[in-house]
């Protein structure tokens, strides 16, 4: 059955054909191996082990936060001053996969000293979950003096103030290229009837209102959520919409479903939107404000938050003040007037990072001079109140700052406030839903069906 | 005589416990030396600074000498025991090593996963089977079970098929390594380029506009409509599964092929002599020559297709009816923090591969071992 | 068979294997060539009009991306005096090496563990052997998110936590159950002939090991060599959890993903990265290419 094995067998695999002398051979190599290995293994280390670990860490603050690359860039430009003061150094982290990272980090008991979070949800879980320390007095001091109220009860779990907001973003901005409405001689509307009035002369004109897109990876659906927010707080007012977030309001209430009735007026209908629902689905964040660039412009307005002039085509960004004009989405109801809706970074302290250095860091954030520089680089807003607005690198952002800072009716992002299952699930899925044609009333009870779990 | 016999009795005597002694000796003094010189390399592997490079050869040498001694002295101390006890133990001595790091890094995680799914969002208030009645009754798990199925059969087959496919023909072809090396390529690009690659295979831009998008320029050019490809309910699963394929055809290929080098030439050589088409010779010698390694592979896509996670995540989001448990689990655990949604739907997992492990245990089981 | 026919027969065999090939491949490498394509075109040109079309505007190609990807990207700063300053970003060279360092040992050290237990499994009889043989294959469906946490609080209690040490242990871990089983089945197709007759001849078990197994299976483990070495080489999650963030330790795949910016607007700077990042792994697939041979065993197979 079996062919004479040692003679036919490969040579060099096997050159052997006694076991003993494998054995042998073998058993010597073997031992001058380890006594190699171990002599490296033993030896090297005691050679090479000159510089232990001593970390100090009482110099040093870790701080971790979604922001990379560019924007970690400015916001270590922005800090300088601290560190050139203080003398502690900051090492910034950043990572695209924040969310994920912080949590992993936070329950594997490895957390940085300060974290910013760009959603008030993670702030709740970590608070939740007894991982952050409470605002101190000198802290405390600090925010009621730079910031509005409403910045204080958004970095509050349960009561108790946690966060201190730095950077921010207003979201209810309307975008145009501004040399094409010049020549075309539109103007900026001022309510929502004059909006409707102006879509419909650009749909005369030959022309589509809106560039929109809503795809964004693993986060597809926000940029819908953004619009209803937008129209909720301007049919139904403030104080509705505080109870939305709470679901007091239910998305299945008469005053939700109509904002996303007035959304499907302009969304749904194929001439106020470019490439209709099918472009709205499947064009990516960055790209949907690109058609207001092309020549002719094949759309002519875009909503988005102020973040969005780093989307835009560099010949466009080099000239900002000259080729885009910006609007405030206008007003639906006259007595809810024109709110701003946005969202922002807020930074955390973490129990195990509590030192000294850690709190007067933080006591830097909520002044001022932590913001400025950034804001004098371009592509940021601040809410402090005692802010100065020339330091803006462009008349849009000062714009916009002052927008933010003067809206009577500023609102955070709902759908961060909201618990995550709902706000960053059944809603992002609902608004992909809603604009792919579902019924409307299929996807409110299913977007609701989000807050029983 | 009598005298000299005692005393070499006596020096017997005295000599077999000083041996024995020495011997166990021996025994507990190498394991501690061995020990020890591990530790150091431990802590100085985890507390130096040194330059990367020397920290990097200390690491090969302290992990792969470090192994290579521990087995040594583990089987030099097993074979000193009475056989009996030597062929019971020795094979610890192989596996041991493979047992206890995935028992640390996966099996006891699992143990914590499957406790943790009986408790609530934040794993303190016992639930009983609720995470597990949410798990096989809410809309989107259910949606995910038949998107799974789809990508267990398609992704598998084709990965597979196509696999097996371009390595009985490289084999045959003078171009072997070029052919090989381009189906591989995939393989190697990050994630995050393979994501961009297929966004511009299935980008769309509305009609009439120069479209970015190859199969919508396709599309368009064949005088139809351009598509959003990944919203187009229910084939939009099998455009994501072909991005699978694309990437997991070159991991079948190379271990298929490598089997295929493995079929000794005289039998294929033996099987041409008697006439036999080149199919048949595929059919007959080669197929059932590689059988095994085909089911390894198909085992493994399968289950990779089983929890395939990051091409929907980042392509879709799970949107449009393309959902999986692997997302959903993601997204539970990381994004909801549900802890105890998050682990049943592990769990599930691990019991829908129950099918997979029997085939796999019933070859296994087969086996004839020394 | 007259030998005429015998080669044209050949010849027609030659064609058709390889145009059936060269369909295949040209189906596979279209989206890789719209990506390297893109990676040297400027950023508004790539949403203007399609790769494919490319062609006629040659003249616009850059290699400006690749500047920026492996030199770093350009920013201006708005000095403190109101000074508009032009800086750069970190280069690639330190992910590089850092990378290197994070992959060599991963890939090294859990070959030789996985093809002990391999063998193990494949030929050798103990208790517990089925029920060990399971929950190597179960696990491997496990999802690695699952561990994370436990994990890395054992390596806080341990101090290894943003130690490539760290890491090293993590890639093992979990590459495992694969290895394992991989190379089990492989191990497993040795002809027993060659191990009874070593067994036979007073070789030990370790002796076999060494000897006979480890040098059969070399295309197996060169096989499973290039796979490990490409999932730690891409490995973002891991590496983010245990090494962590910090410019010092960041990996390639850090470094790739946090240049596209905060919400993926830079594809070109991503199309460039993906290519440098691509360099090293083919470069390891064509060098262990050559392990994979014919006849290894080939001498010792049942005639």
């Amino acid at each position: 059955m079996s062919s004479p094995l040692p003679a036919e067998t490969d040579t060099n695999t096997l050159n052997s054909k006694k076991g003993e002398k494998v054995k042998q051979i073998h058993g010597k190599r073997i031992v001058s191996a380890i006594a190699v290995v171990f002599f490296l293994a033993f030896v090297a280390p005691i050679i090479l082990a000159g510089g232990k670990k001593e970390a100090e860490p009482s110099r040093v603050v870790e701080v971790f936060g979604a922001f990379v690359d560019e924007e970690a860039r400015r916001f270590e430009e922005a800090i300088q001053p601290f560190i050139d003061r203080t003398g502690i150094e900051i090492q910034y982290q950043g990572s695209p996969d924040f969310e994920t990272l912080i949590f992993v980090r936070a329950e594997g008991g490895n957390p940085p000293n300060i974290t910013a979070l760009p959603q008030p949800g993670l702030m709740k879980n970590l608070a939740g979950g007894g991982h952050l320390t409470p605002l101190w007095p000198e802290a405390l001091a600090e925010i009621d003096r730079n910031y509005a109220p409403v910045w204080k009860d958004l970095g509050s779990f349960e009561g108790t103030p946690y966060g201190i907001f730095h950077r921010v973003n207003a979201k209810s901005l309307v975008w145009y290229p501004r040399k094409a409405w010049e020549a075309q001689g539109y103007e900026p509307p001022e309510t929502w009837d004059e909006m409707f009035a102006l879509m419909d002369e650009m749909v005369a004109n030959g022309h589509t209102p809106w560039a929109a897109g809503m795809e964004s990876g693993g986060a597809t659906g926000w940029y819908g959520t953004d619009w209803i927010e937008d129209i909720v707080l301007r049919t139904a007012g403030p104080d509705v919409y505080d109870r939305w977030v709470e679901n007091e309001v239910p998305f299945t209430d008469p005053r939700i479903r109509e904002a996303f009735e007035i959304l499907g007026e302009i969304w749904l209908n194929p001439d106020y939107v470019y490439g209709g629902t099918q472009s709205l689905l499947t064009t990516s964040i960055p790209d949907a404000p690109l058609p207001m660039f092309q020549d002719p412009p094949r759309a002519w307005m875009h909503r988005q938050g102020n973040f969005v002039t780093g989307f835009f085509p560099d010949r466009i960004q080099d000239n900002l003040d000259e080729e885009v004009g910006v609007f405030a989405l206008p007003s639906i109801n006259p007595e809810w007037g024109t709110p701003m809706m946005g969202g922002g970074d807020q930074f955390v302290m973490f129990n195990q990072g509590d030192t000294p250095e850690a709190r007067s860091f933080m006591e830097f954030l909520a002044t001022w001079e932590s913001g400025e520089a950034w804001a004098r680089s371009g592509g940021a807003l601040f809410p402090y109140v005692n802010q100065d607005l020339s330091a803006y690198s462009s008349e849009l952002e000062r714009l916009t700052a002052q927008a933010l800072v003067e809206a009577e009716v500023f609102r955070f992002d709902a759908s961060d406030l909201m618990p995550a299952a709902v706000g960053a699930g059944t809603f992002w899925a609902g608004m992909v839903d809603f604009v792919g044609g579902q019924d409307l009333d299929t996807v409110l009870r299913q977007i609701e069906s989000g807050w029983e779990q | 005589m009598k005298g000299d016999s005692s005393a070499r009795k006596g020096s017997t005597f005295l000599s077999v416990p000083v041996v024995a002694i020495g011997r166990i000796a021996a025994s507990v003094f190498v394991p501690i030396v061995a020990f020890v010189v591990l530790w150091a390399g431990f802590i100085f592997l985890r507390d130096s600074e040194a330059s990367r490079g020397v920290i990097g050869i200390v690491a090969v040498v302290w992990g792969v000498g470090g192994v290579i001694g521990l087995f040594v002295i583990a089987n030099w101390l097993v074979e000193k025991l009475p056989v009996l006890w030597r062929t019971r133990i020795q094979p610890f001595v192989f596996v041991g090593p493979a047992l206890v790091i995935l028992g640390w890094y996966l099996f006891l995680p699992t143990v914590r996963t499957l406790y943790l799914s009986f408790f609530d969002a934040r794993g303190q208030e016992f639930v009983g089977l609720a995470n597990y009645i949410y798990a096989f009754t809410n809309s989107a798990m259910i949606e995910s079970f038949v998107n799974n199925l789809q990508w267990i059969v398609i992704g598998t087959g084709g990965s597979v098929g196509f696999g097996l496919l371009i390595a009985l023909l490289a084999d045959r072809s003078r171009y072997e390594r070029v052919f090989k090396a381009i189906i591989f390529m995939p393989m190697a690009i990050s994630f995050v380029g393979a994501g961009v690659i297929w966004r511009f295979v299935y980008a769309f831009r509305p009609a009439g506009e120069a479209q970015i998008g190859i199969l919508n320029a396709v599309t368009t050019a064949l005088g139809a409509s351009p598509q959003a490809w990944l919203t187009i309910r229910p084939w939009n699963t099998f455009f994501l599964i072909v991005i699978l394929i694309w990437l997991q055809t070159g991991y079948a290929m190379v271990l298929i092929s490598s089997a295929i080098k493995g079929v000794p030439s005289q039998l294929i050589e033996a099987g041409r002599i008697d006439g036999a088409s080149e199919f048949r010779v595929i059919r007959s010698i080669v197929i059932p020559h590689i059988m095994s390694t085909i089911v390894t592979v198909a085992t493994t896509i399968l289950i990779l297709s089983l929890k395939i996670f990051d091409i929907v995540f980042t392509m879709t989001n799970g949107l449009y009816g393309t959902e999986v448990m692997a997302s959903l689990q993601y997204k539970q655990m990381f994004r909801f923090f549900h802890y105890g949604r998050g682990s049943s739907i592990a769990i599930v997992l691990l019991i829908a591969v129950i099918p997979v492990m029997w085939y796999n245990l019933k070859r296994f089981t087969e086996r004839e071992a020394f | 068979m007259p030998a005429e026919t015998k080669k044209a027969k050949k010849l027609y065999e030659a064609v058709f294997v390889n145009s059936l090939l060269i369909l295949i491949t040209i189906a596979w490498i279209m989206p890789a060539l719209g990506l390297f394509v893109t990676s040297f075109r400027p950023r508004d040109d790539i949403f203007a009009s399609g790769w494919w079309t490319a062609g006629s505007q040659i003249e616009r190609f850059t290699l400006d991306n690749y500047r920026q990807v492996l030199g770093g990207r350009d920013f201006t700063f708005v000095g403190a005096d109101g000074e508009t300053v032009r800086a750069s970003g970190d280069n690639l060279s330190r992910a590089f090496q850092n990378s290197l360092t994070v992959t060599i040992p991963a890939v090294i050290i859990p070959i030789f563990i996985a093809a002990a237990a391999a063998y193990g499994f494949a030929w050798l009889n103990f208790a517990g052997r089925k029920i060990f043989f399971t929950i190597v294959v179960a696990l491997l469906v496990v999802p690695l998110q699952i561990a994370l946490i436990p994990i890395l609080q054992d390596y806080q209690a341990l101090g290894l936590t943003g130690t490539y040490l760290a890491i090293w242990l993590a890639h093992t871990g979990f590459g495992l159950p694969l290895a394992t089983y991989l190379l089990y089945n492989y191990i497993s197709t040795i002809p027993k002939d060659i191990l009874e007759s070593a067994f036979l001849d007073g070789a030990g078990r370790f002796t076999v090991f060494i000897r006979l197994i480890l040098p059969l299976s070399v295309p197996a483990l060169a096989a499973f060599a290039i796979f490990q070495f490409l999932w730690v080489w891409n490995d973002l999650l891991i590496a983010l959890v245990f090494l962590g963030a910090n410019a010092d330790v960041a990996v390639l795949t850090q470094r790739l993903q946090s240049m596209v910016g905060s919400r993926g607007q830079d594809w070109h700077l991503l199309t460039s990265g993906a290519f440098v990042s691509m360099v090293i792994p083919l470069i390891v697939f064509f060098a262990l290419q050559r392990f994979f041979i014919r006849g290894l065993m080939s001498g010792s197979v049942k005639g």
